[in-house]
């Protein structure tokens, strides 16, 4: 039984103006995804080679770090790759909070709203590195 | 209870009853998950040092330890959930059945892993 055979569509995703709520909402999916297959990946890495000792520690390490124990490119790509991508779902995340119990409907603060995410995830990915790199060194 | 029409064979049969419980589950997961990955975070901050010995310390503490499976937990079970959706939405017939299989066995076995390693850690203090 073919229960999936071609249906007439309505025009519906072509003709619409590209907006703020439209870019995270696709981003908070493609954050989600992101952070469930890498994000978990390298959780679970860190976890099995912290608990199989201290070669397996390091070589997990040495990875995303330069023999000074500095991070290289990779460390810094997954490193601020994965904060980013977590606060921007974090901050979207709060956004949805309140649109469950039905409030920021209106237009112009759910534009207002969806932009905001994307400037505290930048803000609070700085904060984070900053504190990081610059206060602990 | 025809056999005709698609809309006929579901007609009056009501809703699948397990919508709620999953949109519920996602959002009760979203709320802990906010706070034990702002715990994560923060603890992270806060370590001195990010050699094995420090990490170990730490994650042989109760608090530490007890927290990190609370968070693998709401965190696997919220992004379960979460491509559970994304899997509905993209793939139908029989790949979505598929999908969702593999979701499963990939949830369940990075969360046996990731509570393992953690309950080593907290038993053996990271001893080999």
């Amino acid at each position: 039984m073919s229960s999936n055979r071609p249906r007439p569509l309505s025009p519906h995703l072509t003709i619409w103006r590209w907006g703020p709520g439209m870019a995270v909402s696709i981003m908070h999916r493609a954050a989600g995804v992101g952070m469930a297959t890498v994000g978990a990946i390298l959780l679970v890495w860190w976890l099995v080679a912290a608990a199989s000792g201290e070669a397996a520690y390091d070589s997990f390490v040495d990875i995303f770090t330069y023999k000074n124990g500095s991070l290289n490119i990779l460390g810094y790509l997954f490193g601020i790759g994965l904060t980013a991508t977590f606060f921007q779902h974090m901050g979207n995340g709060i956004r949805h909070f309140f649109m469950d119990i039905g409030a920021n409907y209106e237009l112009k603060g759910n534009k207002l709203s969806a932009q905001a995410t994307w400037v505290f995830a930048v803000v609070a990915t700085i904060l984070y590195w900053g504190y990081l790199l610059g206060v602990k060194g | 209870m025809g056999t005709g029409t698609e809309i006929g064979r579901v007609r009056g049969l009501g809703s699948a009853k397990a919508g709620a419980h999953h949109w519920w589950i996602q959002r009760l997961t979203a709320g802990s998950n906010l706070l034990l990955m702002l715990w994560f975070l923060f603890s992270l901050l806060r370590l001195p040092h990010y050699d094995h010995a420090t990490i170990v310390a730490w994650l042989s503490t109760p608090f530490a330890a007890v927290a990190m499976i609370l968070l693998v937990l709401s965190v696997f079970w919220h992004f379960r959930l979460g491509l559970q959706v994304v899997i509905e939405d993209y793939q139908h017939d029989e790949s979505r059945v598929v999908a969702i299989i593999l979701l499963n066995f990939y949830t369940f076995a990075m969360a046996g892993f990731a509570i393992f390693a953690i309950l080593k850690i907290a038993f053996t203090g990271g001893a080999v």
